[in-house]
């Protein structure tokens, strides 16, 4: 019962012949929180992509409880947070709007990731990142979620508020037993919030 | 030391609509000074919504029509004008901005760092910059959209500095990219501090500010609520309890949270901005006008009962 990425291949079309990932593989096990670290450029948000089902792998495969992850329907069991919340939010619906893209979100989340409810009716562009991403990690947490791809989700946002989150994700996470894929930089966040920290190698190296 | 840029009592609010024709005006910034001297490199940190990226739209003379400024900007010794502003902007004085999307998204990188020169100086010049961020010059026939984030956001610092400014302006020059990078990135910042540019280094990220900033001036609710040495931080010789919030909130000192958030513009509580999540409020903090600034310790602070002080 895990989540399972099979020696994965992708290339863009037109970066010419060289994949962007190659041979990559990697299993999450339910309640397991994995860091993964590499320099920028090297792919680390075109894996979150694929585990996240966006895009399909040029060669390996991606199983989810042994089967393949493009067979589930509906809500996808696997959610990946973004790094900029402000494009991953519709600029032309209200907030309300898009928080319940995928099902009525409980208002117990709202409530434990301090929502304000007139931050409800407003539209993305007159809030701020930190707020914003409060709502995409409310929508990624529905009842279906089993799996979350955190794709630096707190780089843009300051110390306390960024404290705030993990620290409500860390409970969540540990109250469902989510596995937490968690993508960045900050090689001190990943220490602390982490079992396991992998590094991605560059593409073309065994 | 003469000090390349001086603002005084800034102040920015925004004329908005409130109810059919009704006009409100929204204070965004108040009552900010700041210094910026050469061979410094100083860092404003605070938190997003505190004010931090209008502050840079001031200075340069780029805020909205709705904007209001008060206050005083001056920049070696003399008043800076909009007319002022707009000859020595993209000069001078450059911005790092904050978003990837400033870069021209229909424009090669190369091009865009000629600014439409096209001599064998300006060929030499862009590859070099692009060098100096460990960008290839393949790079310079590249479209943004065919660059990674942390791509993208090296060819932007590199399109402002190729001019050699006197005065940076970097908002947020390093999310998006890894320790390494971002470590280059600042390095070069300082080398360019070390040649004698001032640096403005506007930022959330209070440890990458404390690695290459002299001076940090804390940031709360359109505030300056510290203004610290570097080495305070580490010292432990901290002033105001948001400060020491922040610094406690760090995954390496703890990653303790405190409750609330920062109020917003037009909900700004009257007395100390911080006093609904300070643990050391107290009765005057909660009454009274705006909290006055004191000078502690080689740096200042805007509270009552700063830390270090008599105890509350």
């Amino acid at each position: 019962m895990s989540l399972e990425a099979k020696n994965l291949t992708f290339r863009y079309p037109r970066r010419g012949k060289r994949p962007v990932l190659e041979h990559v593989s990697l299993t999450l096990e339910p309640g397991e929180r994995l860091g993964l670290s590499a320099p920028s450029g090297r792919g680390k948000t075109t894996l979150c992509r694929l585990l996240a089902g966006y895009q399909r792998p040029t060669g390996g495969e991606i199983l989810l409880d042994g089967q393949p992850l493009s067979r589930y329907r509906g809500a996808c069991p696997v959610q990946m947070i973004w790094q900029h919340p402000e494009t991953a939010l519709d600029p032309l619906l209200p907030l309300e709007a898009s928080l319940n893209e995928a099902g009525p979100v409980d208002g117990r989340l709202l409530e434990a990731l301090h929502i304000q409810p007139q931050w409800l009716r407003r539209y993305p562009q007159e809030l701020s990142g930190g707020e914003l991403q409060r709502f995409c990690i409310a929508r990624a947490l529905g009842p279906r979620t089993r799996y979350l791809l955190c794709d630096e989700i707190t780089a843009m946002l300051d110390l306390i508020t960024q404290a705030q989150i993990w620290q409500f994700l860390l409970e969540e996470a540990q109250r469902r037993e989510l596995g937490l894929l968690v993508v960045s930089h900050n090689s001190a966040l990943l220490e602390r919030v982490c079992g396991q920290i992998a590094t991605l190698p560059p593409a073309g190296v065994p | 030391m003469e000090s390349l840029l001086q603002v005084e009592h800034l102040s920015i609010s925004f004329t908005q609509y409130d109810r059919g024709t009704r006009q409100r005006s929204l204070p965004v910034i108040r009552d900010l000074s700041l210094a910026i001297r050469p061979a410094q490199v100083t860092a404003v940190v605070g938190s997003s919504g505190s004010g931090k990226s209008l502050l840079a739209h001031g200075i340069l003379g780029i805020l909205p029509y709705n904007a209001h400024l008060e206050g005083t900007i001056a920049y070696g010794g003399e008043p800076l004008t909009q007319r002022r502003a707009e000859a020595l902007r993209g000069r001078e004085i450059v911005l790092v901005p904050q978003g990837v999307t400033y870069l021209d998204p229909l424009m090669e990188i190369g091009p865009q760092l000629r600014r439409g020169r096209r001599d064998d100086a300006a060929r030499g010049e862009s590859r070099a910059v692009l060098a100096r961020y460990g960008l290839g010059p393949e790079v310079e026939r590249m479209y943004p959209f065919e660059l990674s984030g942390g791509m993208a956001r090296r060819a932007l610092i590199a399109t402002a500095v190729v001019e050699r400014p006197k005065l940076i302006i970097a908002d947020e020059p390093t999310p998006g990219l890894d320790a390494r990078a971002a470590g280059r990135i600042l390095g070069h910042f300082r080398e360019l501090a070390e040649e004698g540019a001032g640096v403005l280094l506007i930022t959330h990220d209070l440890e990458l500010a404390l690695t290459i900033a002299h001076r940090v001036l804390v940031l709360y609710a359109g505030e300056t609520i510290e203004e610290a040495d570097a080495a305070d931080f580490a010292a432990g010789a901290l002033r105001h309890p948001y400060t020491r919030a922040l610094w406690n909130a760090l995954p390496q000192n703890g990653f303790v949270p405190i409750p609330g958030t920062q109020p917003y513009p037009g909900e700004i509580p009257v007395g100390c901005q911080f006093a609904p999540r300070c643990a050391r409020c107290q009765e005057v903090c909660r009454s009274g006008g705006p909290v006055p600034d004191t000078a502690l310790r080689g740096g200042w602070v805007r509270c009552y009962f700063p830390e270090g002080g008599e105890r509350p």
